[in-house]
């Protein structure tokens, strides 16, 4: 059985709906108006332990939704949802003490106190024991590099320093599924890199899983093998990493190297080019044909062929689905 | 609310890990406090304005009437008031006013997803709170009894009852503020009914006055209600006159309210989880 099944599901919330003006006003006195958003609909897939999956969408693609579904912070509309075994939206101790959800935007940390007092807070609410709950602290504080910046006021940690204080906090119980929603938002390129750093180590030591949502493409090529990308609600891909390229970039993009200056613009769209150097795009299907031909036709010293940029790809993939 | 144990070489369980717990909070919130020990202590002296008015009042009003009134003398209203200072210290809990922030900044969210019922960071939260309120209130009370010379002479079951009392008030009124700011998993627009539940609170639970100074219809209203149990009960047990009979009394119906009050947070906790849409993100 997966570690986390999902089938079906969806959410819609009911929201108010008013139109501007006093006459409108008047009338919401009376009889309210409400309409039916989907933000979540008829999404299915599963996660098998120590898999990391990287959930990516627009704003307002419904990730964030599902990842409170997951965490048994919003109850489902309709389908089916297990998380190691347990129905989230019970909220049963047991469940709560395997998960953990982590929001780039949101705390747990005792603001006017050092992170180590909220660490003993955080084993106090999860009844660790003291020796496995100190080797654990230990261990965070040291792949995260926290050193004595646990000591210090929460107030007066950086953003990045904060963020790694509450990531250690909220991985202290050890918990089998993460849920990460953002949580790299806000940090420099050194401080987002020891994150992701951190994250593959804890998910090889601990074996788990992890489904992270990122609008930073680095994180998810870091971390993640296989996405799930969502869109207005609706799973539009789940696979490799890769694939993805294969599904929505129609094109390859080749980067040919002449000894002598050529005309290419009769192998593909020329998107750059000069004296020597030329870059082609051309449709993925073609990719062989028309390489092949210009290592025959064509003073070649050397040349490669690339995927778009992943951000491309995925910029690709929610264009699909808006059309 | 959440309850179970894992037995997994990881995790404790039974009442020691949970009075860890709560030591665990009552301990953060002293440290927490006492970084804020300015603010706090101008925020008590701001607080005895209030009973020190109506301790002038009364006394007045108690000499113009030969000494007494209603069988409250200038020393007993001083000392009512003075331990109305304690009590409406030790009253001090969640406000329901802060639920709407709670909810729409997502602090609640973050709860949520931690094994434990939110109700008792706030339970001892706010119970560490009182230990450096009751430090704090020391200084304050004997100045208080140096002006005014209260008439105090408490039994030893007034203090232990008195003892009780105060945390059984504190307990009393966390449950109901619950109750009444968890409405607003439903609605926002509740800050009126939040002033007419403190409207009735402050003319019926003692704060105001004495109760039994109170029309015999406004102390039967008083009566059925919780009110008294918060406030007037736990200063009419340190001051008297009250028999041993009705110290009794006056615990067991703290008991009930303290019963009705955690049914009551349940009943609606469980609903309001359900309510909760997390909106805020």
């Amino acid at each position: 059985m997966p570690l986390i099944d999902v089938r079906d599901l969806s959410k819609v919330f009911e929201v108010p709906e008013r139109e501007p003006g006093l006459r409108a006003a008047a009338k919401s006195l009376v009889r309210r108006k409400t309409r039916d958003v989907r933000a979540v609909g008829d999404v299915s897939f599963e996660v098998e332990a120590g898999e990391i999956v990287g959930f990516l969408g627009p704003n307002g693609a419904g990730k964030t939704t599902t990842l409170k579904m997951l965490s048994g912070l919003l109850h489902p509309t309709s389908g089916e949802l297990s998380v190691l075994g347990h129905e989230p939206s019970k909220r049963e101790r047991d469940y709560l003490s395997r998960i953990t959800l982590v929001m780039g935007n949101r705390n747990q940390l005792q603001w006017d106190l050092p992170a180590l007092d909220s660490f003993e807070l955080t084993r106090a609410i999860y009844r660790l024991r003291e020796a496995p709950f100190l080797e654990q602290r230990d261990e965070l504080i040291e792949l995260l590099d926290l050193g004595d910046l646990v000591n210090k006021p929460v107030r007066n940690l950086s953003l990045g320093e904060r963020m790694k204080a509450e990531i250690a906090n909220s991985l202290l119980h050890r918990p089998s599924v993460l849920f990460l929603d953002e949580p790299t938002i806000g940090l420099d390129v050194v401080m987002q890199r020891r994150i992701r750093t951190f994250l593959a180590e804890y998910n090889t030591r601990h074996d788990a899983s992890i489904m992270l949502t990122s609008h930073y493409m680095a994180d998810i090529e870091a971390l993640c093998e296989r996405v799930i990308v969502i869109h207005e609600g609706s799973l539009l891909f789940d696979g490799a990493l890769g694939d993805l390229s294969d599904r929505f970039a129609a094109h390859k993009t080749l980067v040919v190297t002449l000894g002598e200056a050529a005309d290419l613009s009769g192998y593909g769209e020329v998107v750059e080019a000069s004296p020597t150097q030329v870059t082609l795009r051309i449709p993925r299907g073609d990719t062989a044909a028309v390489t092949g031909r210009l290592l025959a036709e064509q003073p070649v010293t050397d040349l490669t062929v690339e995927d778009p940029p992943i951000d491309d790809v995925i910029e690709l993939a929610f264009a699909s689905g808006d059309s | 609310m959440t309850t179970g144990a894992i037995d997994d070489g990881l995790h404790e369980s039974g009442l020691r890990a949970f009075l860890r717990l709560y030591a665990t909070l009552f301990r953060l919130a002293i440290i927490e406090q006492f970084q804020y020990r300015a603010a706090n202590y101008f925020y008590m002296i701001g607080m005895i304005t209030e009973p020190v008015i109506y301790l002038v009042v009364w006394s007045t009003i108690a000499d113009a009437r030969g000494g007494e009134v209603g069988g409250f003398t200038a020393g007993t209203f001083a000392a009512y008031y003075i331990v109305w200072t304690l009590v409406r210290n030790m009253n001090i809990v969640f406000t329901p006013f802060g639920w709407e922030q709670r909810i729409r900044e997502g602090q609640l969210s973050s709860q949520l997803v931690r094994p434990l019922h939110p109700i008792h960071y706030d339970l001892g939260f706010f119970a560490g709170w009182k230990v450096v309120v009751i430090v704090m209130w020391l200084p304050l009370a004997t100045v208080l009894s140096l002006i005014f010379k209260p008439e105090l002479n408490p039994t030893v079951a007034q203090m232990g009852a008195f003892f009780v009392a105060i945390w059984g008030a504190y307990l009393i009124r966390s449950l109901l503020l619950w109750m009444l700011g968890m409405v607003t998993f439903w609605t926002t627009r509740v800050s009126a009914a939040f002033e007419v539940f403190f409207a009735a609170e402050l003319l019926l639970s003692g704060r105001l006055v004495p109760v039994r100074l109170m029309p015999d219809w406004a102390q039967q209203v008083a009566g059925v209600l919780p009110f008294e149990s918060t406030f007037g009960f736990p200063i009419t047990a340190l001051v008297g006159p009250i028999s041993n009979e009705e110290l009794v009394e006056g615990l067991l119906t703290q008991a009930f309210w303290i019963l009705f009050g955690v049914a009551g947070v349940s009943f609606m906790w469980r609903r309001a989880v359900r309510n909760y849409t997390a909106v805020s993100g």
